[in-house]
């Protein structure tokens, strides 16, 4: 289609949901159902948008850009407006734009105080915007804007309509209002990170000129193919400590979104703090923000900084695993227990990788897409139980099998989705990760194979503390008898709202359990030639480990 | 399925040439789908059944057993070998070459013996528990659940790779944590399903960790691939089989319950009767032994220079003897059978470790319907007394004449006793045991036979003789339940010639032929004829404990309970603690989650979240100070801009309440305007 091939459809993804948001002005605040469908609209119009994307994807072709949109946009800092996808940003694309119909249709009917659903679209749409934007920009300075268009939304959803309940925060004298810390710990961590971030886009920017006849840039593909590490200072290149410092800079900017230990202590706060939507949409594409940005930028741009980085990344991402399951066993909460388990499963996405092979890298992206899914609807789950009981203390549920029985189900197999059980989506991220780290890049197998074999292992162990957790939180909260304070009252079981926005979740955890090619359809020829560009062709050839 | 393809060896098993098996292999794929197919309409439409959607799990199962009986039939005939698999992933190169994940499935003479047994054993247990089951509660979740773990165990053996293989391992364990807690209103029973995945998901780190050292050792996770690889001496397979072939067996010592795996496997006893005949006796557990013999030619191949064997036997050996003595303490009925079941798992599993497939997998064959008759006998009695105890039974011959028969029955296969099929298969294990130099073992063995005995022996006496000690009068079970262990008991007496050595049914072969369908020749050892020597020695063991369980347990009615506390020192408090194992798995798993894991939660809360929160006070004391003490001169941008925000979040935010939309898209538009303002600056 024309419209695509020009670029403008890969634009309108972007920015469709953004003035929906400005048409939202326009709708006055009383008429809520009319925002409503003007959001719904929106939201399926770029969903269905998305889609044509995948029917029209060349998926012989998924190393390479499609749909590119290169225009020049503030000449005095050469940033240009390029936009493109190829087969690692086309799964994620979709999975943002689809979880996005999936929380409006959930909002319809759960609104959290102080209720205002046209506001609160608004930030669902901007939000949107910042997604979307990230997962196809091309231009670090373009990246930057939509990566931080993205923090605004969510501290406002979290700081507005956020959990009001006050909180004794240890190394604070008074008690505060959760949202409030919860929020500005959002906000101040991802900016601390994003400030790093940008001096190492900076400092790309400024090395970038002595390899590419004096003309310095922001774009990414040009970036790749210039190979600032390999070559030597004196020949235009980065010198070893340069390259270091940047990647270091933007690992604070990409590892605070995953979050990586020890940089995770926003994540709990946010999580359960905000509203459920806030909380879907935070675990389910805004957390792979950042582990797309290590796989877009960090990789290929710096493959053999990346190589140096590897290892400590490895560590790092198996800490986040044991001490995320770890962590998980000790809350009460079940909000927080979701949101502590989003660090464990995402050690396992960093894990992969770290191992800088195409296997590893398949596996964090599959992982991205089924976390997204899985723990979407977990969020989805906690903040339903919520509505209804009113707490999300697990020593007073209980029982909720009896009292809710689809509701019990479905939490059941999310949390069997969750332990990463084979014949689901989140089997094959975890599975992966494992497979990648036994045979990591031959220059790693060389230098420093026993911690990436120590990582398997610890990171096999961390499954059965998966499971522990999980099990223990169904125990907990589904099974036994109901907690006597809740006899005699009447549960609404799932709602249409809530049945229509968890089935395709549900569909889409088994579909992807049992065929995971229609992930591995696009990715796999991507991350091939990602690797192969970043380490040559001879390194998926040779013999590693 | 454009892109199916197929696997047939050209040259099979001693030296003869095997089938591709024809519209019933090449359609075999139905069996691994028709018990989901079941497992969907029953949640659908169950509930408005007659029998709670019984129906579509028996049905499936029926049209299972069709498929598996024609195939079994045709690999008596002509043999079969046959893989049929379609990719579900190409996830990168490795190595050069594509790394592909296939689903499928194997018709040889493994796989088709394990879809018959399956199918006949869980045809009938299914017929058996719409009787058990009627009235109960969730009765159409019973039966979803129980066609869901079907499905998975077909998926499970009917795997042509390592990857489906977890996907069906994992599924069989799935269904049972379910069907364990099935009865979840009582805690208790959530936390046996519990006890269950988590001690088998501990040992399935091995099954993972082994299959990708196994599967990247040759760049493919196939059956078949690793078999010929292995046959051909392959050395990249050959530099892991020694840590790829403990893992693997580390995984299936969950699965099958291996010393000291086994703990979950009495707790599983929580379950339905049903359930237990099925999953943890006649099929599931089997599936470790099941694993061993589809890896058999890696162990064959390399385990004996890895030296990886004794570790494997010894294993098997403790598993055989030391569970069987716990049979001879508990009083629960089931919990009897399950250390049986435990025990006779670890016949199987010393007997593939020490390199006799057939013999560790004639053992199964046969155990599956004794133990499946056991089991249901003893659901049937608990149906009529509505106790486990058999403190609260006694006396049962009488009233319930058709369970009694044929519980003895298979007591006595299970006993090992002439010409019953325990005998021969029990027997099998003995000689290869001799044969591969095990002697010392062989006579562990021996003894363990003599504690089988023993134990089944007071089982019998303390449940169907003597006086009855529980309440009301029982009655005999309705046929839909004595059917099925009618038809149990022919196979539980007759299985054992299907492999007597030396002895062939004609053109036919014997089981020993039918297992020979393989993709490379599995060489393992076949007696030629019956060692009458070593068979009077299991007979013996056999005749003993059945003796002396006999003169211990049966006439003395009224001290039956006193006997069972003839306690011996050392020993018997040690069999009542179960060895520890459970007390040390418990404390493990108390560590874990409780002070481990309340450190972690405190050092998050009180260290990392207290620098956090320090360095963000710090912050807005320097920005304090810089505003007070330097009166707003020389202002550094960035700690100004954090405290600003951070004092003036809280106020900012309690005007944005006001729900002006303005003010939000205004904020929006104005932060991603200084943003793009400060990156012109910058340049």
């Amino acid at each position: 289609m024309e419209l695509f091939e020009s670029g403008w459809g890969l634009s309108l993804i972007v920015f469709l949901p953004l003035l929906g948001a400005v048409a939202l002005l326009m709708v006055p605040k009383e008429n809520e159902s009319l925002a409503k469908q003007l959001a719904l609209t929106i939201s399926l119009v770029t969903f269905g948008l998305s889609l044509v994307l995948i029917a029209l994807f060349d998926y012989g072709a998924g190393g390479s850009f499609q749909f590119e949109a290169d225009a020049s946009w503030i000449n005095a800092i050469d940033a240009r407006y390029h936009i493109g996808v190829d087969g690692i940003s086309l799964p994620l694309l979709v999975l943002s734009t689809f979880v996005l119909v999936l929380a409006i249709i959930y909002s319809w009917d759960h609104w959290e105080e102080p209720r205002n659903p046209k506001a609160f679209l608004i930030l669902m749409l901007i939000l949107g915007t910042g997604m979307n934007g990230t997962f196809v920009a091309l231009d670090l300075v373009l990246f930057f804007i939509f990566f931080e268009v993205v923090l605004l939304p969510m501290y406002f959803m979290i700081g507005v309509w956020g959990d009001k309940s006050m909180r004794k925060i240890p190394g604070f004298s008074r008690e505060i209002e959760t949202r409030l810390y919860a929020s500005i710990k959002f906000f101040l961590f991802t900016l601390f990170g994003s400030a790093f971030m940008l001096l190492g886009f900076l400092a790309l920017y400024f090395n970038s000129g002595g390899l590419n006849g004096g003309e310095r840039t922001f774009d990414i593909p040009t970036l790749i193919s210039l190979g600032l590490d390999s070559i030597p200072e004196s020949a235009g290149g980065l010198s070893g400590t340069a390259a270091w410092l940047i990647f270091g800079a933007m690992f604070l900017g990409f590892a605070v979104k995953v979050p990586m230990w020890p940089l995770h202590t926003w994540l709990p706060d946010a999580h359960t703090a905000a509203p459920t939507v806030g909380s879907v949409l935070l675990a389910a594409i805004l957390l792979k923000l950042g582990t797309y940005a290590f796989i877009r930028i960090s990789i290929p741009i710096l493959p053999e900084t990346s190589e140096i980085w590897a290892p400590a990344i490895a560590i790092l991402a198996v800490i986040g695993i044991i001490y995320g399951s770890l962590a998980c066993l000790a809350q009460t909460d079940m909000k927080r227990l979701i949101a502590f388990s989003s660090v464990g499963h995402m050690g396992f996405v960093m894990l992969g990788i770290a191992t800088l092979t195409d296997i590893g890298i398949n596996a964090a992206i599959i992982g991205m897409v089924a976390h997204g899914l899985i723990t979407g609807l977990l969020f989805f789950l906690a903040g339903s139980m919520h509505h209804r009981y009113h707490t999300r203390e697990m020593s007073r549920l209980g029982g909720n099998q009896k009292l809710m029985p689809v509701m019990g189900g479905i939490l059941a197999f999310t949390a069997m989705a969750s332990l990463g059980l084979p014949g689901l989506a989140g089997f094959w991220g975890e599975f992966m990760a494992l497979l990648g780290a036994y045979n990591p890049l031959p220059s790693l197998a060389e230098s420093s194979l026993g911690i990436f074999r120590t990582s398997m292992v610890l990171g096999a162990i961390g499954t059965v503390l998966t499971a522990g957790y999980m099990l223990w939180m169904l125990q907990k909260v589904n099974l036994g008898e109901p907690n006597e304070e809740w006899l005699g009252q009447e549960f609404h079981d799932v709602d249409r709202y809530e049945m229509t926005a968890w089935v395709p979740l549900i569909v889409l955890i088994l579909i992807i359990g049992f065929y995971p090619r229609v992930v591995f359809g696009a990715t796999t020829d991507a991350v091939v030639s990602l690797v192969e560009t970043a380490y040559g062709a001879t390194v998926t050839a040779s013999t590693g480990g | 399925m454009t892109d199916l393809l197929v696997f047939a060896a050209e040259e099979g098993a001693h030296g003869g040439s095997f089938s591709e098996g024809g519209f019933f292999a090449d359609t075999a794929g139905i069996m691994l789908i028709s018990p989901f197919v079941a497992f969907l309409l029953i949640i659908w439409l169950g509930k408005q059944l007659k029998n709670d959607g019984a129906e579509f799990a028996i049905g499936a199962m029926a049209v299972n057993l069709v498929w598996a009986s024609v195939l079994f039939f045709q690999n008596m005939t002509e043999g079969i070998v046959r893989e049929v698999h379609f990719e579900i992933a190409n996830i990168g190169l490795f190595e050069g070459r594509e790394l592909i994940f296939e689903l499928g499935w194997m018709v040889d003479g493994l796989s088709i013996m394990m879809y018959w047994v399956v199918s006949f054993v869980g045809l009938l247990v299914f017929i058996y528990a719409v009787g058990y089951m009627h009235g109960d509660r969730r009765v159409p979740w019973f039966f979803a659940a129980f066609s869901l773990f079907a499905g998975s165990m077909l998926i499970l053996v009917g795997a042509p790779n390592l990857i489906q293989l977890i996907i069906g391992w994992e599924g069989v364990g799935l269904a049972s944590y379910l069907l364990i807690g099935f009865y979840w209103e009582d805690i208790e029973n959530v936390k046996a399903g519990n006890k269950a995945f988590l001690t088998n998901k501990v040992a399935d780190v091995g099954l993972i960790l082994g299959a990708i050292l196994v599967g990247l050792a040759i760049g493919d996770f196939s059956f078949p691939a690793i078999s010929e690889a292995a046959a051909a001496g392959n050395e990249s397979l050959g530099a892991v089989a020694a840590a790829g072939g403990l893992l693997l067996f580390f995984g299936a010592m969950g699965k099958s319950a291996q010393f000291p795996f086994h703990i979950w496997l009495p707790d599983a006893m929580a379950g339905p009767t049903p359930v237990s005949a099925l999953m943890h006796a006649a099929t599931m557990v089997t599936a470790g032994i099941y694993l061993m013999a589809r890896t058999f030619p890696l162990y064959q191949a390399f385990a004996e220079e890895a030296g990886i064997r004794p570790i494997m036997v010894t294993i098997g050996v403790i598993t055989l003897f030391a569970m069987g003595l716990l049979a001879l303490v508990a009083d629960d009925i089931k919990k009897v059978l399950a250390y049986s079941t435990v025990s006779q798992l670890g016949y199987m599993m010393t007997a593939v470790a020490a390199g006799g497939y057939t013999a560790g997998l004639f053992h199964l064959f046969t155990h599956a319907f004794f133990k499946a008759l056991l089991f249901l006998g003893a659901g049937s009695v608990i149906h009529a007394v509505h106790s486990n105890n058999m403190s609260d039974m006694g006396g049962l011959r009488k009233d319930m004449p058709k369970t009694f028969w044929t519980f003895v029955i298979g007591s006595v296969s299970l006993a090992g006793i002439i010409p019953f099929a325990g005998f021969f298969s029990k027997d099998e294990i003995l000689a290869t045991l001799d044969h591969e130099g095990y002697v010392g073992f062989m006579w562990v063995a021996i003894a363990g036979a003599f504690v089988t005995a023993f134990y089944m022996t007071r089982a019998v006496a303390l449940t169907f003789f003597g006086t009855y000690k529980g309440h009301g009068h029982p009655h005999e079970s309705p046929a839909i339940m004595t059917t099925p262990l009618i038809i149990l008991a022919v196979p539980s007496v007759l299985a054992g010639f299907l492999n007597v050595p030396g002895l062939k049914l004609g053109s036919f072969g014997n089981f020993t032929d039918w297992l020979g369908a393989r993709v490379v020749p599995m060489g393992d050892y076949h007696p030629e004829s019956l060692d009458w020597a070593l068979a009077a020695y299991g007979l013996t063991a056999g005749v003993g404990g059945i003796v002396i369980g006999w003169l211990l347990f049966a006439p003395d009615r009224d001290t039956q309970g006193e006997r069972d506390r003839v306690e011996i020192p050392v020993l018997y408090p040690l069999l009542r603690r179960k060895y520890y194992v459970d007390d040390a798995a418990l404390g493990l798993v108390g560590f874990t989650s409780g002070p481990l894991a309340r450190a972690t939660d405190w050092f998050n809360t009180y260290v990392l979240d207290n620098i956090v929160n320090g360095v963000g006070g710090a912050v807005r004391l320097a920005g304090r100070f810089v505003y007070n003490g330097l009166d707003q001169r020389g202002i550094d941008g960035i700690f100004n801009g954090l405290s600003a925000v951070a004092d003036s979040a809280g106020s900012s935010l309690r005007k944005l309440q006001t729900g002006r939309v303005q003010q939000y898209a205004t904020s929006v538009v104005i932060a991603a305007l200084v943003l793009v303002i400060v990156v012109v600056i910058i340049q």
